[in-house]
């Protein structure tokens, strides 16, 4: 019997399969682990965190809709020291790697956590500047490239772990908003976080979420998702981890066709606690009836009718 | 995976209009049951993709059966409430902090709407006097329930098709009951009058707060409540699914 090989690297950090989870959807996996074994995952991409504590939004916080939900969370978290304090230990416990999403209200927020975290036993660093929910900050960054650039090379000075660049897809070009990431010095390219998207209560004339407005994700979004990983992936040569309505190993290997070398899993974690274990077993399951050997074989293959 | 599988439906059927008492056969998740905790149900439709959360209102661990009664307020709802006995739906749960029975001899129960099936498993855990308070826009629910468990029942409809014509909070002022605890389940507004009714006289509440919820275990942060615990400088959003859905009510921060 041929072994398979789900082994990848990004950037240096060598993971056991490609299964991720997308930040913001498994906490720091405690919630998960009476569902899940932490051990089977490539890694866990933790809950944002930033320099202090943040509240979040008001409530209600989200809607369903056709195939996806809003969210307008707000990146809350306790801040991170209690990260450091709580969840490290909790998730070093476990054979995965340990990627940290970081928030941010401006450079100096973001280059504060990232150096409070140069100590930290953790792998990698992904730097979100795309969350549509907080107005300072964040995706105000992502959508233009130069800023992307300047606060990618700003935020690299500081880290110690390999930085990701986490996208929004909220904007005109994202292969030029990647070249950005890539010039800054990006050591990986993540995408994609939410959409923004609107909800309305026709009953009460009303947005459904306290904040108007909200992000945008679940199984609905998956083709947007995989044509900006595919426009990336020709437009930047740093690994890609793909996101974005992933639910199934056939979404993931549809990503890694694209030109993810990796992929997270999102929304589907919270109707589907197993998520991340049916990608990972649906990922063997291609390999095996597509005699794929090693993992790494299918990213970027794509052939053109 | 006690906490995760399909169920079999062993009745589903309409108790007023609107509402919809569902028993599930739930072995392993009834013996884990307690009053005030909830089960996520899930739609069978992929495009309704997350769970509902609804409250168990009763539980049965001889048996292994839970009860959930619940309205139809949607979509996902309205698929649940087709379902019929012999099927079966996947569910999870029970999940939530409920509510906490101390050795407190006399209760103040307070429901409101489709807030009162909760507050029956809580009543059958409860020794002493129980006076129980409920309110409705129409169709009352569970009346005969309560009085069976040894509780002493006032109701309120909104259009004054049963009781007192009025709210719950109109026949709670009128009749001033004295107590040791306040045990409530409503909707925020209700909570709200609820707390401050019963500050004022100086009695404790445990209080169920519902929210839209998407995980249901702890995880994606939206179905949030301010609070503030004692000790604590300052206010924080916790989640109603795995903090609450019961909080004091001197914990909560009322302002919205």
């Amino acid at each position: 019997m041929t072994s398979l090989n789900t082994k990848i690297n990004i950037a240096g950090v060598e993971m056991k399969n490609p299964v991720m989870t997308a930040s913001g959807t498994f906490g720091s996996g405690k919630e998960y682990s009476e569902f899940v074994d932490l051990n089977q995952l490539g890694a866990v991409v933790v809950k944002g965190v930033a320099n202090v504590p943040w509240k979040g939004n008001a409530s209600p916080r989200t809607a369903e809709t056709y195939g996806g939900m809003l969210n307008s969370v707000g990146l809350q978290n306790p801040g991170v020291d209690v990260f450091i304090k709580e969840d490290i230990p909790f998730l070093r416990k476990f054979d995965t790697k340990i990627i940290v999403n970081i928030a941010g209200r401006s450079v100096e927020d973001y280059c504060e956590v990232v150096e409070t975290l140069g100590d930290a036993d953790i792998d990698m660093i992904e730097l979100n500047i795309s969350c549509p929910n907080v107005k300072e900050g964040c995706v105000s960054f992502g959508t233009n490239a130069k800023t992307v650039e300047q606060v990618t090379k700003e935020v690299k000075k500081y880290a110690k772990q390999p930085l990701i660049v986490k996208l929004s897809p909220n904007v005109a070009d994202i292969a030029e908003i990647a070249r950005g990431a890539e010039a800054g010095g990006a050591d990986a390219i993540s995408l994609i976080n939410t959409l923004l998207g609107m909800v309305i209560d026709i009953h009460k004339r009303q947005p459904v979420l306290a904040n108007i407005m909200g992000g945008f994700s679940g199984p609905a979004i998956k083709p947007v998702a995989v044509r900006m990983v595919y426009q990336v992936a020709q437009a930047v040569s740093v690994p890609i981890i793909g996101m974005g309505g992933i639910a199934t190993g056939e979404d993931a290997i549809e990503f890694m066709l694209a030109g993810a070398t990796g992929v997270a899993v999102g929304t589907a974690n919270f109707y589907n606690p197993r998520a991340t274990m049916d990608v990972k077993e649906g990922i063997e399951a291609y390999m095996k009836k597509y005699n794929v050997k090693d993992i790494n074989h299918i990213v970027g293959e794509l052939s053109y009718i | 995976m006690n906490r995760w599988k399909n169920v079999k439906i062993l009745s589903n059927k309409e108790i007023v209009p609107g509402m919809y008492e569902l028993d599930i056969l739930a072995p392993k998740m009834a013996q884990i049951s307690e009053p005030g905790q909830f089960m996520n149900l899930y739609c069978k439709s992929e495009s309704r993709l997350l769970p509902r959360p609804i409250s168990i209102c009763e539980i049965n661990k001889e048996a292994e059966t839970l009860k959930l009664i619940y309205a139809v307020v949607g979509k996902g709802t309205e698929e649940i409430s087709q379902m019929r006995e012999g099927e079966t739906i996947k569910v999870m749960g029970p999940f939530g902090n409920g509510f906490k029975v101390g050795k407190e001899q006399d209760h103040i129960i307070i429901g409101g709407g489709v807030g009162t099936p909760p507050l029956l498993e809580l009543v059958k855990h409860l020794k002493g006097k129980k006076r129980v308070y409920l309110g409705f826009r129409t169709n009352p629910i569970l009346v005969e329930a309560f009085e069976k468990h040894g509780a002493e029942v006032h109701v309120a409809t909104e259009d004054g098709s049963f009781g007192t014509k009025g709210n719950v909070m109109d026949i709670l002022t009128k009749t001033e009951p004295q107590g040791d605890i306040v045990y409530s389940c409503g909707p925020k507004p209700m909570l709200k009058a609820v707390y401050n009714w019963a500050k004022e006289k100086n009695i404790p509440s445990q209080l169920s707060f519902e929210e839209r919820m998407a995980c249901g275990i702890g995880a994606c942060l939206v179905c949030t409540c301010k609070i503030q615990r004692e000790q604590e400088v300052d206010w924080e959003n916790r989640r109603v699914c795995k903090d609450g859905p019961v909080f004091n009510g001197d914990e909560v921060i009322w302002d919205d």
